[in-house]
């Protein structure tokens, strides 16, 4: 379907070649950054050059979806790091959906957090705006890097540049959470991680991502549990627990950085990167066969029951959301440890649905604390009526993240699921349906109180219409639009995954 | 006319270019006494800077010269080597040449201001004249091929760096140098201790002809008492880390200037000297496997790298965290060049050079804070992220270096000291490498989010950018460590060439 009229499109919107725009994904956010920094005194202008340059990124991002869809993996060096270890680009389909995801909901948040952060009165918006830029350029050097020491880079420009924007607020609560953010994400990469790279580039001589994996054959049974223990550990992002208190964390940040960063870019680069490693660096095979990756699929099953537990109890509507991204992303792990060709397609296949569901939510979270200033959830009832919208975008997003047709989370579930029935372990398949009726115990309530009187009040009072700005409004109710579309375009959308874990591998 | 100039200039070099080895020690040797005539503070000052960077052209010339037409040897006063002092130039010692002149360069036009302000007005000369006097025995420490003269220069530097230390406003600049005085003393008679055990049972002070010499006599308790004595003295001139106890004051209370050139530049030259001893002096000999002295250098070198970054951890001077910071990195570079592999030896020499670069820089940025602001301790960084963003940005490049991020010349050298780890097959130590490096995150921090996390202190004036004096110097050094991270090939190379050299050299000694 993408491939469908791509020369004319390419032709219209005067397109560049996909191996020239695979630089400029992570250089224009970056010039947009120093943009921002520049125009500080001047709101409008400083806030429309984020506008742009997020239209530029899509614009730079459309040639290499189409380029990959067509079949063509562009690359493109830069420069030699080391010997024969290169600052690289290249494109294939998960990274190419990752980045067109991540720049798509950039442009929504882009609209939001303008509108958020000035119905909010925030201090220090140019820095705000800058840095999230530069984690925009970064999450981009991540989707599209050719290696691994260049996703390593990239990761970690990530993690310091985020550091600024969950401290936004500069009490001593943000600076005390940052600690914990920026010390659990530097912890695990600079101490597992970059111990596993280095160790990958010493028996492998190489750190290229390629089909099939790059360590199969130099590596033992033993070697590779430890490489894979030091990997799923070492990226910190995906939140597996014990590492997840970061997340919960985070969410002192003013919420267009909750929504974007903690529910789309950062977390999404954690398992993007843990799905990226075992299709590239292990091969699907190899963490098939081990014993540690059946061991790691169970930590993660049981992050996700443990994170939706903790999630029912929280009152406060953000920690809700974040803990139950904690046990979201474990999801993709648990699909990406099953190693099969369902388990991968579906956890990419999460990535985008669960982006665009939880994004929703978030917005939906930050909308309700600038229209009405309410963050605790008990207080939440019979705001639905004030903001009708608002309540009803947080109902479909909830709906696609508990995995319920008509929304696109419905299908990436099901391959989840399926990648578990066809490994056979019940206790797995078992634990997505559990963590499902968990979604459903906390999150659908929030939504249908909404619309519930509020104590005191009669069920004959008049719906007054009190929402948040339009600047807030529309970007949540499209993104809630998307989750809706995304379930009727799930299947050309994964025609376009396919090649990164084809089904059935021994077919001609 | 310019024309006749220009080709008597340069007819004059080419003569003096066989020349340069001496040359290299001999100008800002000379240079030091005429410091002393000149008196006047702003001409002693541009005498130096000019002498500075002559020696620094010869320095990048020895280079080239090694790199086209391979080592250098040169006779002193045409008496030959063995008899004669001979000053050797290979690739590690022209490297180090490069690094140290370099520094001295680059520190000069940050140092007008900085030691006008910091340096009581009359003596201003006589700190040029010690910088000089410093500069020339570090270079001759590198330069020369002669165990005994190394251990001349090593005094020359030395003395003179306890007078720029003691130079400083703050009376504790005192007892600082005078306590560097005792034990720098006692290190460089440890050192001469050796050489002369080593001179007793060879009759040679050579550096090239004990090493062929000393295979046949390994079995010597002389001897190897004579390896313990040298390293004994010149671990504690490089502050290795039980040994470190001197550096801490001397680099909190000294003279900005001379913290950053000592910094730089000393414990790095007294670095090289340990890999010239384990692998050229020592090298024919398999002292490094049979006497454990790898495995000691390799577990104070870990030690080191955690314990002083830990310390690091709550100190509130800034000088002092970055000089616990120092003994810290500087495990780093003793720890590669006891695994004893090609990847670790390269990772020692990236060290030296890209510390002496990172060191230089945090020192400058610190220099400047203190200029403008007074910065002594972390929380007077307070504010000044948003009142000097030029400076405080470039600490936070030289942190992250420090720390080891990517993008960075510290992730470099520490990504090779990690495959030299895996090489040697031991995973301790990879595991040691990054805590160390996780430890630096927190010191690093503290900084960082003193600068720009916290609000200036109401009812401070207004503070201003550093002048550009200051400014250029402190980005081109800052500067030099992203790019040589960006692309490491151009000193990975040299630094790898090197470690071959000194490899191979050490192989073929062992076949007598």
């Amino acid at each position: 379907m993408i491939g469908f009229g791509a020369s004319e499109l390419t032709e219209a919107l005067a397109l560049l070649s996909a191996w020239q725009a695979l630089p400029l994904t992570v250089l224009v956010p970056a010039l947009g950054a120093l943009l921002i920094l520049l125009t500080g005194r001047w709101p409008n202008l400083r806030d429309s050059i984020t506008i742009a340059t997020s239209l530029t990124l899509l614009w730079l991002v459309l040639p290499i979806l189409i380029d990959v869809a067509q079949g063509g993996r562009p690359g493109n060096r830069l420069v030699e790091i080391f010997p024969g270890l290169p600052l690289a680009f290249k494109a294939e389909p998960l990274g190419a959906t990752f980045a067109a995801v991540a720049s798509i909901l950039w442009l929504a948040t882009s609209f939001y957090g303008i509108g958020y952060m000035r119905g909010h009165h925030e201090e220090n918006q140019t820095r705000f705006f800058a840095c999230f830029a530069v984690a925009i350029a970064a999450t981009m050097g991540i989707a599209l890097s050719a290696n691994m020491m260049t996703l390593f880079i990239f990761y970690e420009v990530l993690s310091v540049s985020t550091y600024p924007l969950v401290t936004h607020s500069g009490t001593d609560e943000a600076k005390r959470a940052g600690r914990v953010y920026l010390g659990i994400l530097l912890g695990t990469s600079i101490g597992l991680q970059l111990v596993a790279i280095a160790w990958t580039w010493t028996v492998a001589g190489t750190l290229d991502f390629e089909a099939g994996g790059i360590l199969a054959g130099h590596v033992s049974e033993v070697t590779v549990a430890v490489l894979l223990a030091l990997y799923i550990f070492g990226i910190g992002k995906a939140a597996i627990m014990p590492f997840h208190r970061w997340l919960p964390s985070a969410m002192v940040a003013p919420t267009p950085v909750s929504a974007l960063l903690h529910a789309v870019a950062v977390v999404k680069a954690g398992v993007f990167t843990v799905v990226k490693v075992v299709v590239y660096i292990f091969g699907l095979d190899l963490v098939a066969s081990s014993t540690m990756g059946l061991a790691l699929a169970y930590l993660a099953a049981a992050s996700i029951l443990i994170a939706s537990l903790v999630a029912m109890t929280k009152d406060n509507l953000k920690a809700r959301l974040a803990y139950s991204t904690v046990s979201q992303l474990s999801y993709i792990t648990l699909g990406a440890m099953l190693a099969t060709s369902a388990g991968v397609l579906g956890g990419g296949l999460h990535i985008v649905m669960h982006a665009f569901g939880k994004i929703t939510l978030f917005f939906c979270a930050g909308a309700i604390m600038v229209a009405a200033h309410k963050t605790e959830i008990s207080d939440m009832r019979g705001l639905g009526r004030r903001m009708p919208f608002t309540f009803v975008a947080f109902f479909v997003a909830a709906i696609s993240i508990i995995g319920l047709p008509p929304m696109g989370g419905a299908w990436s579930k099901w391959l989840l699921a399926l990648a578990a029935a066809e490994r056979e372990h019940v206790l797995l398949l078992a634990t997505y349906m559990i963590s499902s009726l968990l979604n459903i115990a906390y999150l659908v309530p929030i939504a249908v109180r909404g619309f519930m009187p509020a104590a005191g009040e009669g069920m004959g009072e008049g719906w007054r219409i009190r929402e948040a700005p339009m600047f807030c409004v529309v970007p949540l109710c499209l993104t809630a639009l998307a989750t809706l579309v995304l379930f009727f375009a799930a299947d050309p959308l994964l025609a376009f995954l396919e090649p990164i874990a084809p089904p059935t591998p021994e077919a001609p | 006319m310019i024309a006749v100039y220009w080709q008597t200039a340069m007819a004059w070099l080419t003569q003096l270019e066989p020349h340069f080895a001496p040359l290299q020690v001999a100008i800002p040797l000379i240079a030091a006494p005429i410091c002393v005539l000149i008196r006047q503070r702003r001409i002693a000052w541009f005498f130096t800077l000019v002498v500075t960077w002559v020696t620094f052209a010869i320095a990048v010339a020895l280079l080239v010269q090694v790199r086209s037409s391979g080592d250098i040897s040169y006779a002193i006063g045409g008496w030959e080597p063995p008899w004669g002092i001979e000053y050797k130039v290979d690739l590690l010692s022209a490297l180090v040449l490069v690094i140290v002149a370099g520094i001295a360069a680059a520190v000069m036009p940050f140092a007008r201001v900085s030691v006008e302000r910091e340096v009581p007005n009359p003596r201003i000369y006589l700190f040029y004249t010690m910088y000089l006097l410093s500069l020339a025995g570090l270079l001759g420490i590198t330069i020369t091929g002669d165990a005994f003269n190394l251990f001349v220069f090593l005094e020359i530097s030395s003395l003179s760096s306890y007078v720029l230390i003691s130079l400083g406003r703050d009376t504790r600049a005192l007892t600082a140098a005078f306590r560097y005085l005792i034990l720098g003393t006692l290190g460089a008679t440890f050192y001469v201790i050796g050489v002369g055990m080593l001179y007793m049972m060879t009759g040679t002070l050579n550096i090239a002809d004990l090493a062929t010499r000393l295979p046949a006599l390994q079995n010597l308790r002389v001897v190897e008492a004579a390896l313990a004595f040298l390293l004994v003295g010149v671990g504690l001139k490089l502050a290795l880390f039980p040994l470190h106890t001197w550096l801490p004051n001397a680099y909190a209370f000294a003279p900005t200037v001379a913290t950053i050139f000592i910094a730089a530049t000393a414990t790095k030259v007294s670095v090289y000297v340990m890999i010239r001893l384990l692998y050229t002096l020592f090298g024919g000999t398999d002292f490094f496997a049979t006497t454990g002295v790898d495995e000691a250098l390799v577990g104070l070198g870990m030690v080191g790298m955690i314990a002083a970054a830990l310390i690091a951890i709550f100190q509130r001077n800034v000088k002092r965290l970055l000089a616990y910071s120092s003994v810290s990195q500087i495990g780093y570079m003793v720890l590669g060049l006891a695994l004893g592999n090609v990847a670790g030896l390269t990772a020692a020499i990236l060290h030296i050079v890209y510390h002496a670069l990172m060191k230089a820089a945090l020192f400058m940025a610190v220099g400047c804070a203190t200029t403008q602001a007074r910065v002594v301790q972390i929380e007077d960084l307070a504010g000044l992220g948003r009142q000097m963003p030029v400076t405080m940005a470039s600490m936070v490049v030289g942190i992250l270096s420090l720390i080891g991020v990517p993008l960075t010349v510290g992730f470099v050298s520490k990504w090779y000291l990690l495959q030299a780890a895996f090489v040697a097959g031991d995973w301790a130590i990879a595991l040691v490498i990054v805590a160390s490096g996780l430890i630096a995150a927190v010191y690093g921090w503290r900084v960082i989010e003193a600068a720009y996390f916290t609000d200036a202190p109401e009812g401070r004036a207004e503070v201003a950018e550093a002048p550009l004096s200051m400014l250029v110097p402190l980005w081109l050094l800052t500067g030099l460590c992203v790019l040589l991270a960006l692309n490491a090939e151009w000193t990975m190379t040299l630094a790898e060439e090197a470690a071959r050299a000194l490899m191979n050299g050490a192989a073929a000694g062992v076949v007598p």
